[in-house]
């Protein structure tokens, strides 16, 4: 198995952050799990990640804020969008504003793995 | 019935409105200007009848004195020897005949005595007496004489120019009789309109010209028109005066000339609505357009304004039925947002659990025995229990908001309700960290209202304090008390309060502090709409980072039967 790749989950569900990362971590995906906008940004800003996986309904800050704030620190590393049905335009935005991709909650583990393999190329 | 009124009276200002607005300026403007024109006209009417008159009391004098003035070279040029002789006479009259046409009919020489000793002519006068005759008396004394018009002796309507000539002391007199018929024409041909003519009077308003009509009925008003006591029309020229002609009962204008040095006078007389004919038809074509303008505009304006009263009686039912349909919309906009929130909110519970149903495969896949596979299963399943009952919770939250109001009003026991909510919202005030303490007065009457709707009241009243007390936690005291003949609810809670500049604006439909999709800002706007319409208040106190308190005052029921209600709020303690 080649190096477990680095990836930022962002979501202010704590049950899902647990869940998620054991989950993807069997799979080859290093996460580090945060429940809020500004934790991402001190993690951001210490560590560094190959992608970001961010929900857009944060309870602190808004989703396309963060999207934004995360381009301007590193802007080559891929951000893929988390968002409920219904938000569609919020995800639309966020893909204007250079996010990788998106996927409507709840979302395919596979479907998941997918993006992130192609969002690091490999 | 007082609306019916209203629209009438609205009906009735418009019209008002709109008849003085156009008919004012229409009735000032024709005023005004049929004045200035009756001024110009009748100016111009009585310009042109005095011209008239003028011209021809000229061309009569002239008439006149052009006739005396040929008899007098006559009397000259010839001398009485030749006058005396009948066939020299003749010779000169056939000469004047020839040269003025019929104008003089007769000649004659008399002598001192009064008899007529040559004549030529169509009558057999010669020899004739004249000494009593009045005009030999007046030629004596003046010399020149032309005399009235008469029948004199030939019984046909004539008039004379008398000379008084002397020659070798002895009197004579040179007469010819001019043609009435020529005389006559000079003014017979003055006419105008239907009753406009002229004629020559003398002093003693005796015709001297034939009038177009019988006028003998109006000698006596015509010889007190031309007395000598009316000095402007028996001397001035072209003097006008209008009169009611007694002998037709109409008013006339007169327009009289002194003409012959005042012996006879010419007069034009016209009826005054004949020669203002053209006048009166443009006035009384004003006044009927005046008139159909007025009813056409009435009748515009009362159709114009009840149109408009029923367009306006038409806008404010349309307001009061869109009223009612904001208020509708507003419960339809609140299930349908509030839907779409809850559902936003259920997709976090259902990503839990789908990952964890997911982590528990991975975990079977490896085998149960592997590390401490078995307790991470048991926890993967606590976890699915606990996301589960957050998407009931979920839904059970979104089934009572979405059940239709009931709203029947019966008679319902406030404490017991408020218990029931308290009851409802505890759960939710623990996670919140919020202490609910109730304190209620036992005597409170049963209330008369629509109890889903008071439900829907209270239990907003009291999430909108447990979320103003998050994250921080507090004290939500709710406490009720009889006073008078209402019931005081206080819900008062420790929370962040509400800002001075949004405390006039919290009870406005659609005014929300929450983020898009978490309140639709109806909740206190329909609580206000059921508190109105069951006919109690509802007021707010609020101070920043102190804490609000919402007071409602609710009317007592008419059959207040207390003591039922007090077993019931004690049953539901």
């Amino acid at each position: 198995m080649s190096e477990p790749i680095r990836v930022l989950l962002v979501d202010d569900e704590v049950g899902f952050l647990e869940v998620m990362s054991k989950r993807l971590g069997r799979r080859g995906v290093d996460v580090t799990p945060v429940a809020s906008g500004t934790e991402a940004i001190q993690v951001l800003r210490s560590s560094d990640f190959e992608a970001a996986i961010l929900d857009l309904k944060l309870e602190d800050m808004d989703g396309i804020e963060i999207l934004h704030i995360f381009k301007k620190m590193v802007p080559d590393m891929p951000v893929i969008m988390l968002t409920g049905h219904g938000s569609e335009q919020a995800a639309r935005e966020g893909m204007q504003s250079g996010a990788f991709d998106y996927l409507l909650k709840p979302c395919e583990l596979e479907d998941l793995l997918d993006k992130v393999h192609k969002a690091v190329g490999r | 019935m007082s609306d019916a009124i209203y629209y009438q009276g609205l009906v009735k200002s418009m019209m008002f409105i709109i008849i003085l607005v156009s008919f004012a300026p229409l009735v000032i403007i024709v005023l005004i200007a049929g004045y200035q024109y009756s001024i110009v006209y009748e100016e111009k009417v009585e310009a042109h009848l005095r011209e008239l008159v003028l011209k021809h009391d000229q061309s009569v004098d002239s008439y006149l004195e052009e006739k005396v003035a040929e008899i007098q070279v006559l009397s000259e040029v010839i001398d009485i020897e030749s006058l005396a002789d009948q066939s020299r006479l003749k010779e000169l009259h056939d000469a004047l005949v020839r040269w003025h046409g019929t104008a003089f009919v007769d000649l004659g020489l008399i002598d001192g005595r009064g008899i007529q000793v040559a004549y030529s002519g169509p009558y057999n006068l010669q020899g004739v007496d004249y000494a009593d005759e009045a005009w030999l008396r007046e030629v004596r004394e003046r010399n020149v004489h032309v005399s009235d018009v008469g029948l004199g002796r030939r019984g046909v309507p004539h008039f004379t120019i008398s000379l008084r000539l002397e020659s070798k002391g002895r009197e004579w007199f040179l007469r010819t009789t001019l043609d009435f018929i020529a005389f006559n024409r000079l003014v017979e041909d003055i006419h105008i309109g239907e009753t406009g003519m002229a004629y020559i009077i003398n002093r003693q308003a005796e015709f001297q010209t034939t009038p177009r009509r019988d006028m003998t009925g109006e000698i006596p008003f015509l010889r007190e028109l031309v007395s000598d006591s009316n000095s402007a029309i028996a001397k001035g020229r072209a003097s006008m005066t209008i009169q009611t002609n007694p002998a037709t009962g109409r008013e006339t204008i007169f327009v009289t000339s002194a003409i012959k040095d005042g012996d006879w006078i010419l007069v034009y007389q016209q009826e005054t609505a004949d020669a203002y004919a053209d006048l009166n038809r443009s006035r009384d074509l004003a006044v009927v357009v005046l008139l159909l303008g007025g009813v056409a505009i009435i009748v515009m304006a009362y159709l114009m304004s009840r149109r408009m009263a029923r367009r306006i009686e038409r806008a404010d039912l349309d307001k009061e039925s869109m009223n009612e349909q904001v208020i509708e919309a507003g419960k339809l906009a609140s299930v349908g947002e509030l839907a779409a929130g809850i559902a936003h909110e259920i997709n976090n519970p259902v990503a839990i659990m789908v990952e964890e149903a997911g982590w528990i495969q991975d975990l079977l896949e490896e085998g149960l025995a592997e590390g401490d596979n078995d307790r991470e299963v048991q926890r993967a399943l606590n976890q699915i229990r606990t996301q589960g009952g957050r998407c009931k919770e979920i839904t059970h939250k979104l089934l009572s908001f979405a059940r239709k109001i009931d709203p029947t009003v019966k008679h319902f026991c406030l404490n017991e309700l408020v218990h029931e909510i308290v009851a409802l919202s505890e759960q939710r005030a623990k996670y919140a960290n919020v202490v609910i303490e109730t304190s209620l007065a036992d005597n409170i009457p049963p209330l008369e209202a629509s109890p889903s709707e008071m439900q829907q009241v209270f239990l907003n009243l009291v999430n909108n304090a447990i979320d103003a007390m998050d994250p921080g936690g507090g004290n939500l005291d709710i406490a009720s008390r009889l006073d008078g003949n209402q019931v005081v609810v206080a819900i008062t809670d420790t929370g962040c309060g509400i800002p001075r500049a949004n405390l006039s604006r919290i009870f406005d439909p659609f005014f929300t502090t929450k983020p898009v999709g978490k309140g639709t800002g109806l909740g206190l706007s329909i609580i206000y709409g059921i508190i109105n319409k069951m006919g109690g208040t509802i007021s707010v106190n609020s101070a920043v980072d102190q804490g609000t308190t919402f007071t409602l005052r609710l009317p007592v029921g008419e059959v207040a039967d207390s003591a039922a209600c007090e077993v019931g709020g004690g049953d539901a303690a």
